[in-house]
């Protein structure tokens, strides 16, 4: 579902001198499969989310997602390669201003579905979270979980081939991170390439999924794999 | 959550050198792609409703904002709009005075009155002549001493030195026209001179015209200014939905999307305004109403002020809309790439 080939991203900043972020990165995240990407702060996770968000463009090297070159990808075809990935933010990226429902509806709206439909999804997007008693509330009557797992189930409304989590489990208790995690084990046995970004090791440890570490832009250890 | 792909998509990627990919579109279910692009449409036309409404909505939670944002465009295109209408206004009462423009044509002494009548009957024949009067010779002297209380002057000389006149009222008063009737007739070999006396119609032709070209220019600098003030409301309207434009880009929403909100919001803002400013207008216009009757009473005139007129209810909210459309869009695209969604 995604595939990066030797992406390298430098930062560069007049009179700064310039820093490499992620040095000739390549890994593949197959459908179906669980990953987590950890590492040191500073260590490429964020800039690695980044370019598969096409928030940035990598400096070298080429990333695939859902078959797509993003290096190919103008500005305008950017939506259509969000709409693929489901984000789960550490801070939830909640809007205020709207109830649980209609943050839940906000990627179906976007992407144009037709209306019938979207009450359907998003309230079987809030069951599988265990939300759906809530949907009228306003995300901010909720408590920190829960305002992750409607982040969650935003993130899987519109049933994308990918999802990505950056510390999903930051601020939770190891209960409520057990749960997170059992959300994210579903989505993948159902054919979700799902990649965890955290620096939580112990919750790394509690589970036997592949693992990846970044350290100073390099991918040095690969559990599942011999390490590059 | 299968992730099942349909088939169009899994068409590969023509290798193009340097051509920009426009990802397809994720299919929205088992749908027949047929009804797809009719569920794409519906909900294209839905978001437009919603954006529309929402746009509304927002204005009308801030009222005191608002009100003073339709105010101030309200008043820049009073002002125009207010000084056409006095303009036109103007142009029509003169019109009737036009009427009275004539060229008084004074003929050769020698002409005798049969000649001067015979002439008189020519000219009136003539396409831009509407009537002529002839004032003989005779007919003059006596009205000379009638009016001028130099009879005994007159009397006094040996012939009598007031020339034959004929006065030609044209049917158009329009200053070129005027002018061509004059030289028309200062060519006859009767005519003496041909004197155009009403050199103030064309001054006042002048200064309408003037008064026109100002009004243009006060137009475009206003309607400039409710341009920049709808940029202004827009720019601080995105900077409050920051937070929200970058979850909506986060998870997929095009430029569009994003951006049509604040595109009815200017559409509003311009319409609202628009509509205060026929209001202020026919106001001020009642306003001037009543000393303008008893001004014209005391001349003795049927003039009555004209108003803004039906169209142009319609079209200025209308313009005053696409200004604020104008505004909004330049606001969008010039503040919306600003804001790029960062992981936090």
């Amino acid at each position: 579902m995604i595939q990066l080939d030797r992406v390298s991203k430098r930062y560069s900043s007049p009179g700064m001198g310039s820093k490499d972020a992620l040095k000739q990165v390549s890994l593949t995240l197959p459908a179906g499969e669980l990953t987590f990407l950890t590492g040191h702060s500073g260590a490429g996770k964020s800039t690695l989310l980044k370019l598969i968000m096409m928030i940035e463009r990598p400096t070298a090297g080429e990333i695939l997602v859902d078959g797509i070159p993003l290096n190919r990808v103008g500005r305008s075809g950017i939506p259509l390669v969000r709409r693929r990935i489901g984000m789960v933010h550490q801070n939830h990226q909640l809007l205020f201003d709207r109830s649980v429902y209609d943050n839940v509806a906000l990627p179906l709206v976007i992407a144009g579905f037709p209306r019938a439909d979207i009450g359907k999804r998003v309230r079987a997007a809030l069951d599988k979270v265990g939300l759906l008693s809530k949907e009228k509330l306003n995300p901010m009557m909720l408590s920190g979980g829960e305002q992750q797992r409607v982040g969650i189930a935003r993130a899987v409304v519109n049933k994308p081939p990918l999802l990505l989590a950056d510390e999903p489990t930051g601020n939770l208790d190891p209960e409520l991170s057990a749960e997170i995690m059992d959300l994210f084990k579903d989505f993948a046995r159902v054919g979700v390439a799902v990649m965890i970004a955290t620096h939580d090791l112990s919750l790394i440890a509690r589970y036997s999924h592949r693992l990846l570490t970044l350290r100073e832009g390099h991918l040095v250890a690969d559990r599942d794999e011999t390490p590059v | 959550m299968t992730t099942k792909r349909p088939g169009r998509n899994a068409t590969p990627l023509k290798p193009k050198r340097a051509a920009p990919v426009t990802p397809p579109r994720r299919s929205s279910g088992a749908r027949a792609a047929r009804s797809a692009w009719r569920d794409r449409l519906e909900s294209w036309r839905l978001h437009h409703r919603d954006s529309a409404r929402d746009a509304l909505l927002r204005m009308r939670a801030a009222p005191a904002a608002t009100a003073m944002t339709v105010l101030v465009i309200a008043i820049a295109l009073a002002l125009p709009a207010g000084i056409t209408v006095l303009l036109e206004n103007a142009q029509a009462a003169t019109r009737g005075w036009d009427g009275n423009a004539h060229l008084s044509v004074f003929l050769k002494d020698d002409v005798d009155s049969d000649q001067q009548r015979a002439l008189a009957a020519t000219w009136q024949a003539r396409d831009d002549v509407a009537r002529t009067q002839s004032v003989t010779r005779e007919q003059a002297l006596a009205e000379f001493r009638e009016l001028s209380g130099f009879g005994d002057v007159l009397d006094a000389l040996p012939d009598n030195p007031l020339p034959p006149l004929i006065m030609v009222y044209p049917v158009d008063a329009h200053p070129d026209q005027l002018a061509a009737l004059q030289s028309a007739l200062n060519a006859m070999p009767e005519v003496d001179l041909a004197q155009l006396d009403v050199l103030w119609v064309q001054r006042l032709h002048a200064m309408i015209e003037l008064a026109g070209r100002i009004v243009g220019a006060l137009t475009l600098a206003l309607a400039l200014a409710v341009v920049l003030v709808v940029v202004n409301t827009i720019r601080l309207a995105i900077e409050s939905r920051r937070e929200e434009i970058v979850v909506i880009k986060l998870v997929g929403g095009t430029d569009g999307f994003v951006r049509r909100p604040f595109l009815y919001t200017g559409f509003w803002f311009g319409l609202a305004g628009g509509l205060v400013s026929v209001v202020l207008v026919q106001i001020a216009l009642l306003w001037i109403g009543s000393p303008i009757d008893e001004l014209t009473a005391l001349y003795d005139s049927e003039y009555s002020l004209v108003g803004i007129g039906f169209v142009n209810v319609l079209v200025l909210p209308l313009f005053a809309g696409l200004l604020g459309l104008m505004g909004a869009w330049l606001a969008v695209s010039r503040h919306l790439n600003d804001i790029d969604p960062q992981l936090l």
